[in-house]
This record gives C-alpha cells, structure tokens and sequence, in this order.
C-alpha cells in the first residue's frame, strides 16, 4: 500500500500547486510575477502528466510550454512593460460578474461530473515509449496520425510566416 | 476503479477549477498579455482532461494523448502570433490595453 498512499500525497501537492498558482495568476497586480506563477503552474501540470505515466508528454510540456511560451510571454512583457508597473485594482462590478460566471460554471460543471458514473477499466495501457509514438504519427494505416501530423505542419509554418510578417516594422 | 489509488473525479475537479480560474482571469483582466495567460490555463486544463479520459476509460488507443499533443503545438503558435500582434499595438498605442485594439482597423 505505500507507492498508494505517495501517490496520493504527491497528486495533492500537484493540485494544490495547480490551484494555488492558478488564482495568483489571475489576480496578481504585477505582470512579471503573474508570468513566473504561470510557469509554476504549468510545471505542475508537467508532474500530473508524470503521475498519468505519460513521461513524452510530461516533457513536451516542460520544454514547450515551461521552456517555450512562458519565455515568449517573458520577452513581450519585457519588451512592452516597465517592471514597476502595478496594475489598477480591478472593478467591483466587473470583479462581481466574474466571480458569479465562473462559479455557475464550476457548478454545473461538478454536478454534472460528480454524478456521472465513469466506467474505468483496468486494461493494459497502450505502448507509450518514443519508438511508438514516432511510428503512429507518421503512419496513413489504421492508428495512423499522418494527416493531423501534416496540418499541424503547415499551421506551424503559416504561424512563422504571420508572426514575422505583423512584427516587422512597416517602411515609411 | 483507481488508478495508483486516486480516483478519476479528483483530476477532474483539480482541471475544472483551473479552467473556471481561467475564464474569470479572461473576464476581469485588461491587458493583452494577462488574458493570454488566462487562455494558456484553460488550454491547459482541457489538456488534463484529455490526458485523464485517455489513461483511465480507453488506455488502450491514443487518441486523447494525440490530441493533447496537438493542442500544445496550436498553443505554441497561437502564443507566437498573439506576441507579434501585441508588439504591433504597443508600437502604436503605446500600451497594451484590450480597450485600444478596437481601434486598430485604422
């Protein structure tokens, strides 16, 4: 029973992280810090991937998101900020409308998960090593992910395109 | 049915909370580059329930873990766009508040 009861205690520590750095990010009036609370949450979401015991995912996760986006999102806030800034409080009304849209939705949403009945199974889980996934990707057969594979492609392509062509300095 | 002892519904209620602190962040915040944040976090969770569907009801298939996957590649896209984009406003407004962007057709 013990590798359980360290399950359970390291998924708590995950969530509690996840929540935790979620509402500081959200809330918190200085930019940079709500960027370094986004990462805490992301790597967080990388330690929920390792429990699932998808490891290729988990490390997708840290590299792409905690390596890629959070240092992109680092660069445009260095780039357009002072570091001093302080955000205005936001608005009672607007704070009002938040709270009440989103905690409708976590109430429906908990009702209706926490009475469905999920049926989970015990069966074997399917080969998740690199070998398996580099072959299903670039498989047309059944199990195949080749077209998906492709578009993301080219979305990533036009998105290289797009991000230099709106970002260059127009010529006067 | 647990899965190393934890019960489906305690992912599921850790990635709803963090999609709803989502949608409120995406609702209160003003600036351009916070409600980027907001919409990384709902990603995010929708990623979690992907992964969780995927490992506890059809471990068997993939799907959910291709899905995920792809949805981190738009992710990585949509914020390298998004981060163009918001260069180009802060070059003509000067700061990047949401309220300004309506204006941008001119």
């Amino acid at each position: 029973m013990e590798p359980v009861l360290g399950n359970q205690v390291m998924f708590i520590i995950f969530s509690a992280m996840i929540i935790f750095f979620s509402i500081l990010t959200v809330t918190s009036r200085k930019i940079l810090r709500a960027a370094t609370y986004l990462l805490f949450v992301l790597l967080a979401t990388a330690g929920l991937y390792f429990m699932l015991n998808y490891q290729f995912l988990a490390a997708v996760q840290i590299t792409l998101y905690a390596g890629g986006i959070v240092v992109l999102i680092i660069f445009s806030i260095l780039l357009t900020h002072h570091i001093e800034h302080k955000f205005d409080p936001v608005p009672l009304s607007k704070m009002i409308m938040g709270i009440v849209a989103s905690g409708f939705g976590v109430a429906i949403t908990l009702f209706t998960l926490l009475n469905y009945n999920f049926v989970t199974t015990t069966e074997a889980g399917a080969d998740v090593s690199m070998n398996a996934i580099g072959k299903a990707l670039l498989n047309y057969g059944e199990k195949g992910y080749v077209l998906p594979f492709e578009v993301i492609s080219i979305l990533l392509l036009a998105a290289i395109v797009a991000a230099i062509v709106i970002a260059k300095r127009k010529k006067v | 049915m647990l899965f190393q002892g934890i019960p489906i519904e305690f992912f599921l209620v850790t990635s709803t909370l963090m999609f709803f602190i989502g949608v409120y962040g995406f609702i209160t915040r003003e600036n351009i580059i916070t409600i980027l944040m907001s919409i990384e976090l709902i990603l995010n969770s929708t990623n979690i329930n992907f992964l969780v569907f995927n490992r506890y009801l059809f471990p068997g298939q993939l799907e959910g873990f291709f899905f995920s996957l792809f949805v981190i590649a738009v992710a990585a896209a949509e914020a390298a766009v998004a981060i163009a984009i918001i260069i180009n406003i802060y070059r003509r407004f000067k700061n990047i508040e949401v309220d300004n962007a309506s204006e941008m057709k001119h």
